[in-house]
């Protein structure tokens, strides 16, 4: 009988785990100690009488692991980083030296807390003008929490008009957060299919539309690079009904100063400030995910709101009654909406056009480059980026994951791959404005340089990639012997899990 | 691709073996090697009640999952502790070891309506075209 | 004046490549009634240094403000390390060839969770501790299908406040369990009414005031609801106090901002989630895992995926996908440069020092509004305008909580941490 697989203990280990260089003693960090470090009796029932579980280990063992296991680590500092819909641009060194600024200040700290106040109200006005919007909440802390607070919004609104819709129309090019964050809003989805040329046609909604539909999201430019050219007979068609329209403004990076969402007819929408406005992604965040509305929507808007007492101070009011409420502990990601400050007027109205026109300039010119070599799924022009497949690969048994794996033994971190989910091995390349020109060049030699071997040597890419820290990861025996912490390493040690 | 003779089949790649009163449920071939390799499978539990095209589970791999349909109404009256332990046999022996569940059906005329063996085989065909 | 590398000649070059003369046709998909006119009204381009001289706020360096979020000591190799540009510009690492760093650094950030909370599991991380609170009620809707949700008063204000956002369109019930005001615990006899069975509920330790709730005893009633939790708003406490783990939850919660992340204004904020193996599936976030590479090498990559968005989407265990990763991955390195001796002593410098001033209060006249046992915050009554005229002077007593809790007339919760000097608690003190 086959026994569950369990850790093999055998693994050459690259970077052994931080615990196995601890040794009773070995950490001797100074701490401050203003205070007699004594626990009052009472508090004695409450205590843990163990010490923590944490590794003890010197200071120079603890910085010589980290920065070892950083240098397994790719980030765009290094190199091309062309995740589609992800915008993995250049993040300025400024933004970061700012944000530093705000480091010691407590939220309870009035007077600087006025400063950060009056720097927050600003970007709420600088993300109007640049979306064409009324109003913005900046606390939403990512992409898909902005999402769930617009839906949430848009829910309020209908229970305020006193009907009770649930249906939300989520065309197939979406990101999964959008029916996921419906969900948790209330809402159920239904997907509609984008028409032949890539795009969502309005005749598809209005087939779509009845008395229950609360709001359509759509994501502009789409998931496959293309600009939504029916939006606004679409926003016309959902206002008929008396339904909104929400915007997933991931791929906002194609159009800043080109054409705004409000113009389109968008009733809500949020934005990534870690993709269109320059913030680092973190290895996974901290994000930004402001929401902004129009002026109809503007009551229902998480509290605190940030208002402006003329002559006085910039303080947070709370007094909303129509709000959905708080949707985060405290003023959301504030280093970050501080950073995304930094980078709008450090670019300024002139510099954020040409960076969304580059954007598009440098999409197209890899494009071009590639478009002979590989299956181009939609002839439709595209803007930021655009979708290939692995059809003609396919053929020598060469899979969209065989070329993402090879991009690495080049030096790039691969594209987005297997979305969208409407193209089969989809292939998704944004390489944003900040890429200098021998850098695509040199993206598109490699793609090339493997499609050459697709053609030729195919059986070398299934062992791709050979040249990173790790060669190709095996992703299903993390999901069979599931193994999340140390605890579980040592307890599988006794092979406790065969049967 | 093996399809058995003596099985029934879904239009959701689920088989099911008559045995009596009794139907044991599985995945077909085709469904196991659309997935790729299975990484967890979780089933409802004993006594749960279904109709015909219920979701009696989900099977896992590790980027999809998929809902497992009841072939026929009835009541689940074995459960397949096995695939807790060992996912990996729906992909090594669908229609043995990897048998998920058995119902006691309502009506065993319900399986009247499902595939057997050479209609299931021209509907993969057009599936894959 | 933009981060566009290219010159003249480059565009001139792309354009040729693309077989284009004019950039504006790139954009002929986009209907011509749909573009913007006119420049945007905002302000720029400015170099750096007209950047740096905008005005900023000094912080006050007399600060007794907690309230869930706290100034604790930060060892400088956590800045020196977090701020290599490997991690932080860094995406999601859904490459884990060339993500081990990000990976290896957030499985250890898991393993130190879960040892810390005494729980079997902890996901990569989550936005803040109000939305872990939230998310976990979410993760007992789907596991029990329960109908109420039960959270002691007591709990920090603005998490009950956006758990009641997330749990207004399930259909589920908010209630609420009163403290005590004697002691500032949760109240014993409402306690005893709870019949849970259909409800989840919601206790935090110590609470809002502070103040440690009888722990033993809230257990042994909570056991009888579906599904409970412990909601953990000061991470450093878990440095001294019995692991909440202990008392048989089937999820730890909250904050771990103190590990690592200095106060920045309000965020970015570290939320954290730990769980049972009852309930790892049902789990939201992400989760790294260990594993092996093809040359039968120790690696790590995301696992679970298939509970998360990108692949169930609206059956997803939740929303979420950016999460707070460089703020977990200093956490990460905040508990490796403290180690188990550092970390229980700032848990014994906080309560010591909270301990300590406010009997040197009590001795200049005031007493504190709770009796009950407390770690390292306690409420005082301060009237406001004293308080504003201290906040004038760079002094922050404490956050005021009559907003959240009216019955406290002009109540001040004041947090005591390793950060607060000497100086500090004699400026404090001369000027109550």
């Amino acid at each position: 009988m086959p026994a569950r697989e369990s850790i093999d203990h055998s693994l050459e280990i690259l970077e052994p785990l931080l615990i196995t260089h601890s040794r009773p003693g070995r950490n001797k960090h100074i701490l401050p100690d203003p205070f007699k470090p004594c626990v009052p009796d009472e508090l004695l029932p409450f205590m843990n009488p163990e010490e923590v579980r944490l590794p003890d280990v010197a200071e120079v063992e603890t910085v010589r692991h980290f920065t070892r296991l950083a240098r397994m680590n790719f980030g765009v500092d290094q190199g091309m980083y062309p995740l589609g819909s992800c915008t993995m641009k250049y993040n300025p060194k400024i933004c970061e030296n700012i944000a530093e600024r705000i480091r010691n200040i407590h939220s309870s700290d009035k007077h600087p807390m006025h400063m950060v106040l009056r720097a927050l109200a600003a970007l709420q006005r600088y993300l109007e003008e640049i979306c064409g919007m009324d109003a913005c909440c900046l606390w939403p802390a990512a992409g898909a929490h902005g999402e769930l607070t617009g839906m949430l919004v848009v829910k309020k609104a209908f229970q305020t008009r006193g009907e009770d819709r649930s249906v939300v129309l989520i065309p197939d090019t979406a990101h999964g957060t959008n029916p996921a964050s419906c969900a948790i809003a209330g809402f159920t989805t239904r997907n509609i299919p984008s028409g032949p040329r890539g795009f969502l046609e309005a005749a598809t909604v209005k087939a779509h539309l009845d008395k229950d539909v609360a709001a359509l999201m759509i994501t502009n430019p789409n998931t496959l690079g293309i600009f939504e050219q029916e939006i606004h007979e679409i926003a016309e068609l959902l206002h008929a009904n008396g339904s909104y329209l929400y915007m997933d403004g991931a791929n906002l990076n194609a159009i800043l100063g080109i054409s705004r969402p409000g113009d389109m007819g968008v009733d809500c929408l949020h934005v990534n400030l870690h993709k269109t406005f320059g913030t680092p992604h973190g290895g996974g965040g901290p994000g930004g995910g402001p929401v902004l509305v129009q002026s109809e929507l503007e009551r229902f808007l998480p509290i605190p709101r940030i208002v402006h007492v003329p002559r006085e101070l910039f303080t947070l009011s709370y007094s909303f009654p129509d709000s959905i409420g708080m949707v985060q502990s405290t003023l959301g990601n504030v280093s970050v909406l501080l950073k995304a400050i930094v980078y709008i007027i450090r670019l300024g109205p002139k510099g954020l056009l040409e960076a969304s026109r580059t954007a598009v300039l440098n999409a197209n010119y890899l494009k071009a480059r590639l478009k002979d070599h590989f299956d181009l799924p939609y002839a439709t022009p595209t803007l930021h980026e655009f979708v290939l497949t692995d059809k003609r690969q396919k053929e020598q048994g060469i899979s969209t994951m065989d070329m993402a794996k090879a991009l690495m033994d080049f030096g790039f971190h691969p594209p987005t791959v297997y979305f969208p989910l409407v193209v089969s091995g989809a292939m998704m390349i944004e390489p944003t404005e900040t890429e200098p020109l021998s850098e695509l060049d040199r993206f598109a030699d490699a793609m090339l340089t493997i499609a050459e071997e697709a053609a030729q040597y195919p059986q070398a890419l299934h062992d791709k990639p050979e040249l990173t820290p790790v060669t190709r990861v095996d992703e299903v025996y993390a999901a069979r012997s599931l193994c999340l912490t140390w605890d579980m390493l040592e307890s599988k040690d006794d092979g406790a899990v065969s049967k | 691709m093996s399809i058995p003779d003596d099985l029934k089949f879904t239009k959701d790649h689920e088989w099911g073996r008559i045995e009596g009163s009794h139907l044991r449920v599985g995945i077909t071939d085709y469904a196991q090697s659309e997935l790729g390799d299975v990484v967890f499978v979780e089933l409802k539990s004993i006594g749960t009640k279904l109709k015909a095209g219920e979701s009696f589970g989900t099977v896992e791999s590790v980027k999809a999952v998929s809902d497992l349909y009841a072939p026929a109404g009835g009541t689940i009256v074995e459960v397949n502790q096995e695939l807790e332990q060992a996912p990996e046999l729906v992909n090594q022996d669908c229609y043995g070891a990897a048998w998920m569940i058995v119902l006691e059906m309502d009506d065993v005329s319900e399986t009247d309506k499902l595939m057997d063996a050479v209609a299931y085989e021209q509907f993969v065909a057009s599936e894959a075209r | 004046m933009s981060f566009v590398p290219h010159d003249q000649a480059d565009r001139q070059h792309m354009l040729e490549t693309i077989g284009i003369q004019d950039e504006e046709e790139l954009f002929a998909t986009i209907p011509q009634n749909l573009r913007l006119t006119q420049r945007l009204k905002i302000p720029g381009p400015l170099d750096e240094e007209n950047i740096r001289r905008i005005p900023q706020g000094q912080f006050s360096h007399v600060c007794f403000a907690g309230g869930g979020i706290y100034r604790h000591h930060i060892p400088a190799m956590v800045d020196a390390l977090a701020n290599r540009q490997e991690f932080y510009t860094s995406y999601t690492p859904y490459q884990p060839e060339i993500s081990q760093g990000v990976l290896q650094s957030i499985f250890e950030f898991q393993s130190m969770m879960a040892a810390l909370t005494g729980m079997y599991v902890s996901n990569a991380s989550l936005y803040d501790g109000a939305t872990a609170l939230a998310e976990a009620a979410l993760m007992a809707i789907r596991a029990k299908q329960i109908k109420r949700v039960l959270v002691t008063r007591a709990t920090n204000p603005r998490f009950r406040s956006v758990l009641k956002t997330y749990l207004d369109n399930t259909g589920v019930k908010l209630q609420e369990i009163p403290f005590d005001m004697a002691s500032g615990q949760v109240e014993r006899f409402s306690l005893e009414r709870l019949n849970g069975e259909d409800a989840a509920l919601f206790v935090q330790n110590p609470n809002f005031f502070g103040i440690l709730e009888p722990m033993d005893c809230i257990a042994k009633f909570a056991r009888q609801s579906a599904f409970w939790g412990i909601v953990v708003s000061e991470a450093v406490s878990l440095g001294l106090l019995k692991r909440p783990g202990d008392y048989g939850p089937d999820c730890v919660v909250g904050e771990a901002q103190s590990f690592g992340n200095p106060p920045n204004a309000g965020g970015p904020l570290l939320g954290f989630m730990c769980t049972t193996k009852e309930h790892l599936r049902r789990m939201p976030g992400r989760v790294v895992g260990l594993t092996k590479d093809s040359r039968g090498r120790q690696a790590f990559c995301l696992t679970l995926a298939t509970r998360e968005q990108h692949i169930r989407r609206e059956k997803a265990t939740s929303n979420i996908c950016t999460n707070e990763g460089l703020c977990a991955i200093r956490a990460a390195l905040y508990l490796a440069a403290m180690g188990p001796r550092g970390l229980r002593a700032v848990a014994t410098q906080c309560v010591a020092g909270a301990h300590q001033i406010l009997q040197l209060i009590q001795q200049v006249g005031r007493q504190p509004v709770f009796k009950g046992p407390f770690f390292h915050e306690f409420v005082v009554q301060l009237d406001a305008d004293k308080r504003k005229a201290l906040e004038d002077d760079g002094i922050i007593p404490g956050v005021p909580i009559e907003y959240y809790y009216p019955e406290i007339k002009n109540g001040l919760l004041v947090a005591v941490t390793e950060m607060n000097t000497r100086e500090d608690w004699k400026c404090l003190l001369e000027n109550l």
